[in-house]
């Protein structure tokens, strides 16, 4: 069954090519092979299942009116230059890297995806070598389970609504507009306009419960300018350096706040006393405490105090008991 | 996607493919194309029964059955209709455009203008498929450039590197001789996969805890039969490594979604209860400094009197 339907869709593709013109409904039923010998109604959605299928693999069918007798008639065809893959030229080099590229994807579908595409531009008679050798060996996983529906909406920018949970919070449903995902650290975000609160907001998506469903069609919004996403995931980042604490630390200790130092003198006997640069008291405060007795906050007096409330924090009754 | 659609699609490019190719070995092809020789076989047989509608010359493919089944070798005719695969979908742009920016990202500088240039030439044979370049964003932390170039030209040579290593755990610098095996990126991250010469073993390395790296004057042999298989993930605990039993407040249940627990339980003082495993012992005493009263260790006992006399003797020197 399979097979035969191949067949028709392969000869359905190659009537719509190379027709002239727009072919009728009537005349693809005459010269496309498998649809002989079927009853109107079966015929019919055949024909609206097949064009679906085609859209799907990336074949698409333009409708358009010609004149026939004394009137207009719809019909359908494939315009060659928007079904071809346009004339590409690859150095050897850059073909390498398309070679590469095949082994990025820890996604299933992801991959496969990838590798349809090195199929068709090496059938383009490009020399795409999976198996260049090479050092790079990038990876990009999506485990995740709402990665891919995600991907899909950003993809073809198809409205969403999902339930979603914060640790410790109950969840709630959202609606939103996908804009962008984002890999960072590992893990995959969601950058989209929630419809319910009227504004951007960034979701991790593991926090993502259950399904995610369509809430509206393809194509249905437009995303933002570019820079107005990649603002948005900025968000994600630490914030940069805006000052400099002094931070006493011991001699040949506290390694990775020195390696951040912009300048290191000497103290007390067996003590250096660095600058290190940061933008967030709270995260330099805790990465302080974590080397113990072996660094000491001494300004500015905001982180001073910071690091003494997280010590003092530690060594306070846990709470409920 | 359904049998009939993965057929069409192979077809579609096996086409083009095929007039470019006469005479290739029919197990050639279904390596090119993933798929197993019997499945280009049928993919062959249907191919044979499609071609010009009657109206216009009724023509078939023409695959010479007999080439195939006597020297297993394929020729097409009769395909002069199909001289070019299909552009790429949206889906299939945008998951090589991201596998590209991933490899850009683990590229040094020498590379990085071949990725660069292929990108902008899918880029635009994507034409309308082609995602906005802020659609999909895959963050790799930068690294300092020279040791990143060192360690690449390193592997491309294949030399010996000497370089110190910090191990933020132990709050140690060490100084190692590697062979460099591959640069990675994981986890939005550079990693050298190396056999180190002092763990006598292939290590991992973070790019961003190199420092010094040199090349040495020494060819480096091969270990490419010792690469780790990384799809379980980067980090996998040592079986029998230490384990804590930790309270987390409600502030501090993000741990649970960027460390592997081993199992989890809420606590009706709206605390959440995890096991952690870890490497070794000091990790786990600077987690839980680091998060100050957020974390509460429950067990082993000594680790939580570690901590308090951590912070105690911390205390004193801001002699409040």
């Amino acid at each position: 069954m399979s097979a035969r339907k191949s067949e028709r869709l392969m000869n359905l593709v190659i009537a719509l090519l190379v027709t002239p013109h727009y072919l009728s409904k009537d005349r693809i039923r005459q010269v496309v092979d498998g649809y002989r010998g079927q009853t109107d109604e079966a015929f019919d959605r055949m024909f609206e299942r097949d064009k679906d299928d085609l859209r799907d693999i990336g074949v698409q069918i333009e409708l358009g009116t010609f004149e026939r007798g004394f009137g207009d008639d719809l019909g359908y065809r494939i315009v060659r230059d928007e079904f071809e893959m346009p004339e590409l030229v690859l150095e050897p080099d850059e073909a390498a890297v398309l070679g590469l590229a095949a082994r990025v994807w820890q996604h299933a579908r992801l991959a496969s995806q990838t590798s349809s595409a090195l199929l068709k531009l090496r059938a383009a008679g490009l020399a795409v070598d999976p198996d260049a050798l090479s050092t790079l060996d990038p990876r990009l996983a999506a485990s995740e389970a709402a990665f891919e529906p995600l991907w899909d909406a950003v993809v073809t920018r198809t409205p969403v609504e999902f339930s979603y949970r914060r640790p410790g919070a109950e969840a709630s449903s959202r609606a939103v507009e996908p804009w962008s995902v984002l890999s960072w650290h590992g893990h995959w975000y969601l950058a989209a306009h929630d419809r319910g609160r009227g504004e951007p907001r960034m979701f991790r998506v593991s926090r993502i419960d259950g399904a995610v469903s369509a809430a509206g069609s393809p194509g249905e919004y437009d995303i933002p300018a570019d820079i107005d996403v990649k603002a948005m995931a900025m968000s994600l980042f630490p914030p940069p350096p805006s000052a400099a604490a002094s931070v006493r630390v011991r001699a040949g200790t506290a390694l990775a706040l020195r390696r951040r130092a912009t300048r290191s003198r000497p103290a007390d006997a067996g003590w250096d006393e660095i600058d290190v640069p940061y933008g967030s008291v709270s995260e330099l405060a805790a990465e302080i405490a974590s080397f113990g007795a072996d660094a000491v906050a001494t300004a500015p007096p905001e982180l001073r105090d910071r690091v003494v409330a997280h010590l003092r924090g530690i060594l306070e009754p846990a709470v409920g008991s | 996607m359904s049998t009939a659609k993965d057929q069409v699609t192979r077809m579609l490019a096996l086409v083009p493919y095929l007039r470019g190719n006469d005479g290739v070995p029919v197990a050639q092809v279904a390596r090119d194309f993933g798929v197993p020789t019997r499945q280009i076989i049928k993919d062959l047989n249907v191919l044979w029964f499609c071609g010009l509608p009657e109206a216009v010359t009724g023509e078939m493919i023409d695959v010479d059955m007999d080439a195939l089944r006597a020297d297993g070798v394929v020729y097409i005719d009769n395909a002069e209709f199909l001289p070019r695969p299909v552009r790429l979908t949206t889906h299939e742009a945008a998951a090589l455009v991201v596998a590209l920016r991933t490899l850009r990202s683990s590229a040094d500088d020498a590379e990085l203008a071949a990725v660069d240039s292929t990108l902008a030439k899918l880029e635009s044979a994507a034409g309308d498929g082609a995602l906005a370049s802020s659609s999909v964003e895959v963050h790799v932390e930068s690294v300092d450039p020279a040791t990143h170039r060192t360690l690449a030209t390193a592997l491309r040579e294949q030399r010996r590197v000497a370089m110190s290593y910090l191990v933020p755990s132990r709050d140690e610098e060490t100084e190692r001789e590697v062979d460099p095996m591959r640069l990675l990126t994981a986890e939005g991250r550079l990693y050298l996969e190396a056999w180190c010469y002092r763990a006598d073993d292939v290590r991992l390395f973070r790019l961003d805890r190199i420092s010094a790296a040199s090349i040495l004057d020494v060819a480096t042999t091969s270990h490419a039969d010792r690469q780790r298989d990384l799809s379980a993930g980067l980090f996998q605990p040592l079986e029998g490594g230490p384990s804590a039993t930790l309270d987390l407040a409600p502030n501090a249940r993000w741990i649970v979604e960027y460390y592997p627990t081993e199992s989890t339980q809420e606590r009706s003082d709206d605390t959440l209860r995890v096991v952690i495993r870890a490497n070794d012992e000091q990790w786990l005493r600077r987690f839980v400094l680091r998060q100050g009263g957020q974390v509460r260790v429950v067990a082993p006992a000594d680790l939580a009197e570690r901590v308090s006399a951590d912070a105690r003797l911390a205390l004193d020197a801001y002699d409040e």
